[in-house]
């Protein structure tokens, strides 16, 4: 009954299973990137105008690609109805959600580690003066991803037309997620970088807000 | 059983009464607005609808920390019913609130963040509907719903929030001076007796709402207990 | 089979009812097994077995009644959890990680103390020891069946559920667990299995045979008279 150790316990099953097949990390990389150049190819922006909407862009991707990561996080344990065996275990149904939340969060921080500094080279914008504050806004961000999209993908896993369904439920909640993160993003990305304390209190009071949640309801989302 | 419907007759009637005297004070006691002219009437409703589509929001939040508080349909049919109401209301709210923009700001649309706002919760009540939609079962329908409702209520504030720093860094359009400044008293008298009737209109539609849902699932049990029924009964007799 | 077990542990259902929407999958089922029982459950699919198991386990929740383990009275559901034992339709395991590596997952889950000296007590009653280091998605049917199994024992569980396990193996497997399950039982462990073969019904001391969600014939009846509406 011991909650960390028993959602770090799932945590590395994540780890383990992901780096055994790398779908999920393979998907989303593929995925970024592609959004990197396809932008690139149809808007073919100069430097002033990347500055501009590299931030959108770098939202907009990450959400999409987190969508796609998201929906097999609960469907995968239908294969075999692990869920099920996960349930009948005597721990808190929070550390499952804990672990997988951890889990997808690494993935997507993964996919960030490659993914910035290619749009910093392709669309030639220097991140690395405000790398470490730019890692504190993808962090807060990328965590209020990982924590809705894991508890929306364990309560969408049993629906029908749940492809569908899951960004429909995903992308309007995440909306304080994407202004706060575009913004903040934005205000590191130009000539005289500045963190954003408001949009970084956004970012943070999401996290925890949606996290408290998630504790408080977990006893629910995981049920049959 | 019957005493209780003619009681929401009555209510019906009473509404449908006091809207249509608000109606005809709107446009005949509120004297014109200063600077508006009459476009500004249009305000009485748009007003009253939006505080009936947020009340109705409110409720539905309960509707859905009482069903997985206690797991008792009828919380689920609230938090259905006022979910509904409230989507209807809101979409009424942003229709009537652009003609009104149509006519002042010279657009139908801005990303105010009232707008915007009002523009999320539609978007994400319809998400609530549409997984309602895609989940058969009724007990897993309630209690996964229950937990989406909890999270889409939690996130309108959030979203209400960034919604106004965002404006306030970027550009605004000149809107002309804010209503409610300097009203006359009798546009306060006529605005009450709007926000009574909405208010009260709110009320019968989600109880003819939620009236449905437990028609419905008193159907779905018949339905079962007619095919229990018509299929022959092997285990008749059989004892040990 | 050396997998030591103290108490065991009984279930006992109340007028429990499940409704799975305008399906009642169960209608007023009164069963109690005592601990220490075997009890093979028949009917056809669809008659309200697996749901009847997955209750028992506690990962489906009653719509009507109550489901009360004997023996563990005033436990908490997390307690009751690390003694119960279930083999599903499916595996149960992950098919990405090793029979060892599954089991070590779910040691992990179950706090079993000296979980490595566990595992292998376990592959080695279950006859994996040498697959134990392959991925269990290359598993044939016989030996995921073990493998959910050994999943199942990981814990020293006092209450064992299958849900139909004979399903898909052949002569020789089901003899294996015929076996095993002899051996759990006398072990000390209640056993209930869910099954169309009757070879398991020889082997267990009671049957029970369910019907469109209702106990239709119990070979211990005296013992628990039905309710009249289970009988309606």
């Amino acid at each position: 009954m011991n909650l960390p150790r028993s959602a770090g316990a799932v945590l590395a099953k994540e780890l383990r299973i992901e780096l055994r097949t790398r779908d999920l990390t393979h998907t989303v990389l593929f995925f970024v990137l592609m959004v990197a150049g396809l932008f690139s190819f149809a808007f073919s922006p100069t430097a002033d105008e990347s500055r501009r909407i590299l931030p959108g862009l770098i939202w907009m991707a990450f959400f999409f690609a987190g969508t796609l990561m998201l929906q097999l996080c609960f469907v995968r344990e239908q294969a075999n109805d692990t869920l099920a065996a996960l349930r009948l275990a005597p721990i808190d149904p929070f550390a499952i959600l804990l672990g997988k939340l951890l889990a997808n969060f690494l993935f997507l921080a993964a996919a960030e580690i490659v993914f910035v500094p290619v749009f910093s080279v392709f669309y030639n914008v220097s991140v690395l003066p405000v790398l470490g504050r730019l890692i504190l806004v993808l962090f807060l961000g990328t965590f209020g991803l990982a924590v809705v999209g894991t508890v929306f993908s364990a309560m969408t896993a049993q629906a029908r037309m749940r492809e569908l369904l899951l960004p429909m439920l995903l992308l309007p909640v995440l909306a304080p997620v994407l202004i706060a993160g575009v913004e903040a993003t934005g205000e590191l990305l130009v000539p005289h970088p500045s963190l954003a304390r408001e949009w970084v209190s956004m970012l943070a009071g999401f996290d925890v807000i949606f996290l408290t949640a998630t504790w408080l309801l977990s006893g629910f989302l995981v049920e049959e | 059983m019957k005493g209780k419907e003619g009681t929401w007759r009555l209510a019906w009637l009473a509404t449908a009464i006091v809207l249509g005297l608000a109606g005809y004070a709107i446009f005949f006691v509120a004297p014109p607005e200063l600077r508006q002219g009459n476009v500004y009437r249009i305000f009485f409703f748009h007003v009253a609808i939006a505080w009936g589509a947020f009340l109705a929001f409110f409720i539905s939040f309960f509707g859905c920390i009482g069903y997985l508080a206690s797991r008792q349909q009828e919380w689920d049919w609230l938090a259905v019913s006022t979910a509904e109401v409230g989507l209807a209301f809101t979409t009424i709210t942003l229709i009537i609130g652009s003609i009104w923009g149509k006519e002042i700001w010279g657009v139908w649309w801005t990303w105010d963040p009232r707008l915007t706002t009002a523009f999320f919760l539609e978007l994400l009540y319809i998400s609530y509907l549409m997984l309602r939609v895609m989940i058969v079962e009724p007990d897993r329908r309630a209690m996964v719903s229950g937990v989406f409702g909890i999270f889409a209520f939690l996130d309108v504030p959030l979203c209400y929030f960034s919604i106004v720093w965002w404006r306030t860094l970027h550009p605004q359009p000149i809107i002309g001076g804010a209503p409610g400044t300097g009203l006359d008293p009798r546009m306060w008298y006529v605005f009450l007796f709007v926000l009574v009737g909405i208010t009260a209109l709110m009320v019968v539609m989600i109880r003819e709402r939620y009236r449905l849902e437990a028609l419905r699932r008193q159907v779905g049990v018949l339905a079962a207990e007619l095919e229990e029924r018509a299929a022959p009964d092997e285990s008749k007799g059989v004892t040990a | 089979m050396d997998i030591a077990l103290t108490t065991s542990l009984g279930v006992e259902f109340d007028r429990v009812e499940k409704r799975f929407g305008a399906l009642l999958a169960l209608r007023k089922v009164t069963l109690r097994i005592a601990p220490g029982e075997f009890v093979a459950l028949f009917g056809p699919n669809g008659s309200g077995k697996t749901t009847l198991l997955r209750m028992a386990a506690l990962l489906v929740r009653p719509s009507a009644g109550r489901v009360t383990h004997l023996g563990a009275e005033g436990r908490g559901a997390g307690e009751i959890r690390g003694q119960i034992g279930l083999v599903g339709h499916k595996a149960l395991v992950y098919d990405e990680l090793t029979a060892r590596e599954n089991l070590g997952f779910f040691a992990r889950l179950y706090g079993v103390s000296r979980p490595a000296e566990r595992i292998s007590r376990v592959l080695d009653a279950v006859g994996l020891r040498q697959r134990a280091d392959d991925v269990a998605g290359v598993f044939s049917r016989g030996m995921r069946q073990r493998l959910a199994i050994a999943r199942a024992l990981i814990t020293e569980p006092r209450l064992l559920l299958f849900d139909e396990p004979a399903t898909g193996l052949d002569r020789q497997g089901r003899d294996w667990l015929d076996r095993t399950l002899d051996g759990l039982h006398d072990a000390g462990a209640t056993v209930i299995v869910s099954t169309h073969d009757d070879s398991l019904a020889a082997l267990a001391a009671r049957s029970v045979h369910l019907d469109a969600g209702r106990v239709v014939r119990d070979t211990a009846a005296s013992a628990v008279p039905l309710a009249p509406e289970a009988r309606r």
